[in-house]
């Protein structure tokens, strides 16, 4: 089975996303902002990141630019979920180095399809 | 909706679009006409067949079979056809057709045009890989029963929802333009497609031959004797070397050997060569019998 870390600093959305993502198949591990998922991404790196744009301590895209420069950090696959849904933050994050990006709010078709896009099922 | 209502409208819908609704589907068809009724300013769904039965040809009734024919859809839905047609159709296409430089496609149940867009958007990124395909034409036709959602296509303009259902993030940067909550897909991208209002019932033979066909999820709501029917015509249209992709939940075994599956390649079909040449006495003999006349 493989793991999805859900980095989200609102409950209800790492709830919501941990019911999609287990029907899915997706072992879920949870964090609240960059700073956790980074300690989780050190213990172990999951297959799978979906990841929130503003959280305190520390924002997902200075998240996913020290987790590409990880030994390994270049292997899990990183979808932004984010009310960032402007043309600017879409490029900052590709240039980052996400590999897709779901727009706020999203629903069980939409996640499903991203992942697939980046041949997580 | 009384059960004679419901018959009725029954009965038109397939008289006029070919679709059979189920007896079991009343919820269905009172679902999506209810905000017909709305528009038409109809107090009931009764009112609303009423209406339908004294003026057959109004366009509360176009509007009735257009809501009840309108399906989602979503770009690159199913994922694997347009697999096949990136990977296996227009390279074959691209070779066979390297005299006459021109491939005509035509996707037969466009709804709000995710499928078509999909097919050019493959197409314009194959050309920016291989620049010595721009000596191509390719024609994208893209036809459907429901005039409304023909509008809505030509437009090009999607919701946040809709182009997150099956459009990489990539191409969403590169072809749309954001306007406000919705995204609007490039100008040439919708130059390279053109919507026309067609019903499959009708004779399509007017629209040429086609190397491609994408007629998808529509077949599934026909009866057997109207898909043996489409399916039939659609082979007439095609070359021999022609590609036909059927929906997921769609075949064209056990219903004509017009067409057979492409080996390894799930919902896609070519023209049957042995068909054609049984069809082919049959024609010669309709001439001559037409000549003695």
């Amino acid at each position: 089975m493989k793991t999805c870390l859900v980095v989200d600093d609102s409950s209800v959305i790492r709830k919501v996303a941990r019911r999609i993502l287990e029907g899915l198949e997706f072992s879920i591990e949870e964090a609240e902002d960059g700073e956790q998922a980074l300690d989780a991404c050190r213990r172990k790196l999951p297959e799978a990141i979906l990841l929130d744009w503003n959280m305190p301590k520390m924002d997902g895209y200075e998240f996913l630019r020290l987790l590409r420069r990880m030994p390994g950090g270049d292997g899990p696959k990183v979808v932004f979920c984010t009310t960032e849904n402007d043309v600017a933050h879409i490029a900052r994050a590709l240039h980052a180095g996400a590999n897709e990006y779901i727009m706020k709010p999203f629903d069980k078709e939409i996640v499903e399809a991203k992942f697939q896009e980046v041949g997580l099922i | 909706m009384s059960p004679d209502d419901f018959d009725f409208l029954r009965k038109m819908l397939r008289e006029r679009s070919g679709l059979m609704l189920a007896a079991e589907k009343q919820y269905l068809a009172e679902s999506r006409l209810l905000p017909v009724a709305r528009k038409f300013n109809i107090a009931s769904l009764g009112d609303l067949v009423q209406q339908i039965r004294l003026m057959p040809g109004s366009p509360l009734a176009v509007a009735t079979v257009e809501a009840m024919t309108t399906n989602e859809t979503f770009f690159f839905r199913d994922k694997l056809p347009f697999d096949h047609f990136r990977d296996t159709i227009l390279p074959a296409l691209t070779g066979a057709r390297e005299r006459d430089k021109r491939i005509r496609i035509w996707c037969a149940a466009a709804s709000t045009g995710q499928e078509p867009y999909s097919l050019a958007l493959i197409i314009k990124e194959m050309l920016q890989k291989q620049p010595a395909l721009a000596a191509f034409r390719f024609d994208i036709l893209a036809t459907d029963l429901a005039g409304e959602v023909l509008e809505r296509a030509r437009a090009g303009v999607y919701s946040q929802f809709e182009v997150q259902r099956g459009l990489p993030i990539t191409l969403l940067l590169k072809y749309f333009t954001q306007v406000g909550e919705t995204w609007q897909i490039a100008s040439d991208i919708r130059a390279m497609v053109q919507f026309r209002p067609l019903n499959l019932l009708n004779d399509f033979s007017p629209l040429g031959r086609f190397d491609v066909v994408f007629c998808r999820n529509v077949l599934i709501y026909f009866d057997q004797p109207t898909k043996i029917d489409v399916l039939t015509r659609l082979a007439r249209q095609m070359p021999e070397h022609g590609y036909l992709a059927l929906g997921a939940a769609e075949t064209v075994v056990g219903l004509t050997d017009a067409f057979k599956p492409l080996t390894e390649k799930r919902g896609l079909y070519v023209p049957n060569p042995a068909s054609r040449e049984l069809e082919a006495p049959l024609a010669v003999a309709s001439v001559v019998q037409r000549r003695a006349l």
